[in-house]
């Protein structure tokens, strides 16, 4: 088996655009070698998830590509790094670490990415079309992608999404062929909600990640979502728990307007049926402590918070008004922010204990300030990481019981 | 690919061409690198996996397959800049995230770190095995 390469390609990989298109695309074939693709195909975007500082090999990698004139070739967006650069007093980090941290995210600005250093590029003016065929990092954008766009990308990581950004091609293989979209496994979904909650999209996301494997999920049943955050929290929830890369919901999603859609005609390789008992239970399961529990701090905006989660969070705190100085951290992208600047929506609001993050999330570096007491947080993708990542207790509850905490000062859930 | 042990050279195809001789680690357990491996020090950190407290770093790792995230493919890049990596990869089945790991390093470092699709039947730990390049540019794996 044999990859083809287009003219192009092979003067890319012959040198003759440079020594960083020609190691891009060296290390493309070799990927596509591996997975076994025979072609490359065209992509129109990128989303690197480069950002995050993890050693000396992947900053040396990014500076050596920008050494030899690198440019990416498509629009490309950048997911969260290690430090909060409109806020940089926020991140507690040793010098020694900050300044590769730093010059990581500002080495890829110089390849001729966006500076958006969001996990949310689909909240941009990058989101992408139906159909549109990308190269995206970062398993919660990815899965959005998929699934609430229609816009086809596989599960890209380390180097390689990079590299298809500097060639503008990506292996002609798995998501982005329509025959290997169809989804493979049935979730029944037996819920009466009359006005499903969010945790409830969070609860589905987190079985049909577990369950799935490397098969494509089909949910049928599934409550019509307020919009799409709540999708968002389902697809964040369902790649944490499992690879899922896309999910189809029927009656829902672009390309599952039916069960048959959804399976490209074929039937079901299995059907698990999902109760409310079960998606109790998954939901249970992300939170450490009891209520009454003494809160140290809420976080909210794993994924980044959207624009509308902000305006359903506002009134919130207003009506809760939360004095005894609990921080409600949200992490958000820095357009969304911005915009929030210019609207004067903020203002006031740190009275409350509010502290917009930007560019970089409260579970991937040090911004809390306690890590001792609970962390209460609405997002089940933060929930399952961050006691691992930071070492904190979780609380898991819906965005008005995190906020009605930190009010109180410990933990309050449902009517409670 | 041949399948006898007593006369031990088999062919293989390399998805990072290099040469290397050294001992052995073979698993029968997929390992994921990153997780897996603190690459400071190239010991197996990896609490469900048999291999646990054993040190990869200079050996010639066996195994049926890579696993787990892409993040492994900056792990095995930084195992190779810092020398704790192994010598040589013996895989049944490629895998792209090892295979962009090590070309990566091959492109930063200038270090050839084989990884070789082989067979890896009857390949046991401790016994020395030597990766070479073949004339027609495949792999050559030999018990020495």
């Amino acid at each position: 088996m044999t990859l083809e390469l287009s003219a192009r390609d092979q003067s890319m990989l012959d040198g003759e655009q440079g020594p960083s298109s020609a190691a891009a695309m060296k290390i493309l074939v070799a990927f596509s070698n591996a997975i076994g693709a025979t072609s490359l195909l065209d992509i129109s975007a990128a989303h690197i998830d480069g950002c995050l500082y993890h050693g000396k090999a992947g900053l040396d990698f990014v500076e050596r590509l920008v050494e030899g004139g690198g440019r990416v070739r498509v629009p490309t967006t950048l997911n969260v790094g290690s430090f909060d650069l409109i806020h940089p007093s926020m991140v507690k980090m040793p010098a020694a670490e900050e300044a590769p941290a730093r010059r990581l995210m500002k080495a890829h600005l110089e390849l001729g990415c966006q500076a958006t250093f969001t996990c949310a590029p689909y909240q941009t003016r990058f989101r992408p079309g139906f159909g549109q065929q990308i190269a995206w990092g970062e398993s919660n954008a990815i899965v959005f992608a998929n699934s609430v766009i229609g816009a086809r990308t596989n599960r890209y990581g380390d180097f390689i999404d990079l590299c298809c950004a500097m060639t503008e091609r990506a292996p002609a293989w798995g998501l982005h062929l329509a025959e290997n979209r169809r989804g493979r496994i049935l979730f029944e979904l037996d819920v009466a909600d009359g006005v499903p909650s969010d945790s409830l999209f969070v609860g589905v996301g987190l079985i049909i990640g577990q369950a799935s494997g490397d098969r494509i999920p089909v949910i049928s049943g599934l409550p019509k979502p307020r919009d799409e955050d709540q999708l968002k929290a389902l697809g964040a929830a369902a790649a944490t728990t499992g690879a899922v890369a896309l999910f189809h919901a029927v009656g829902i999603t672009p390309e599952a307007g039916t069960l048959d859609e959804a399976f490209q005609g074929h039937a079901p390789e299995e059907t698990i049926r999902v109760t409310r008992a079960d998606i109790d239970q998954a939901l249970s399961r992300l939170s450490g402590v009891p209520d009454g529990a003494p809160l140290s701090a809420v976080s909210l905006g794993t994924p980044h918070f959207s624009h509308d989660e902000w305006m359903r969070l506002l009134p919130l705190l207003r009506e809760a008004a939360p004095g005894r100085g609990i921080p409600i951290y949200v992490n958000t992208g820095r357009a969304t922010l911005a915009r929030l600047q210019e609207e004067g929506a903020l203002d006031g609001m740190e009275a409350f204990g509010l502290i917009p993050v930007a560019d970089t999330c409260t579970y991937v570096t040090a911004i809390l300030d306690r890590l001792d007491g609970v962390v209460m947080t609405n997002s089940g993708k933060w929930a399952h990481y961050a006691p691992g990542n930071i070492g904190v207790t979780v609380a898991f509850a819906e965005m008005r019981d995190c906020i009605r905490s930190a009010a109180v000062g410990h933990v309050v859930r449902g009517a409670s | 690919m041949t399948q006898s042990v007593a006369a031990f050279e088999r062919a293989g195809s390399f998805q990072l061409a290099g040469a290397a001789e050294a001992e052995a680690l073979v698993f029968s357990q997929p390992l994921s690198f990153w997780g897996g491996i603190d690459a400071e020090t190239g010991e197996i950190i990896d609490h469900s996996h048999p291999g646990r407290g054993q040190n990869i770093a200079g050996k010639i790792l066996v195994m049926p397959s890579g696993r787990g995230s892409s993040s492994s493919s900056s792990v095995l890049a930084e195992t190779i800049r810092r020398s704790t990596a192994p010598a040589g990869i013996l895989l049944e089945r490629p895998d792209p995230i090892l295979a962009v790991g090590a070309i990566v390093a091959e492109f930063l470092y200038d270090i050839h770190m084989p990884l070789v699709v082989c067979d890896i039947a009857g390949i046991v730990s401790g016994e020395r095995i030597a990766i070479g390049i073949r004339e027609d540019g495949g792999a050559s794996v030999r018990r020495i």
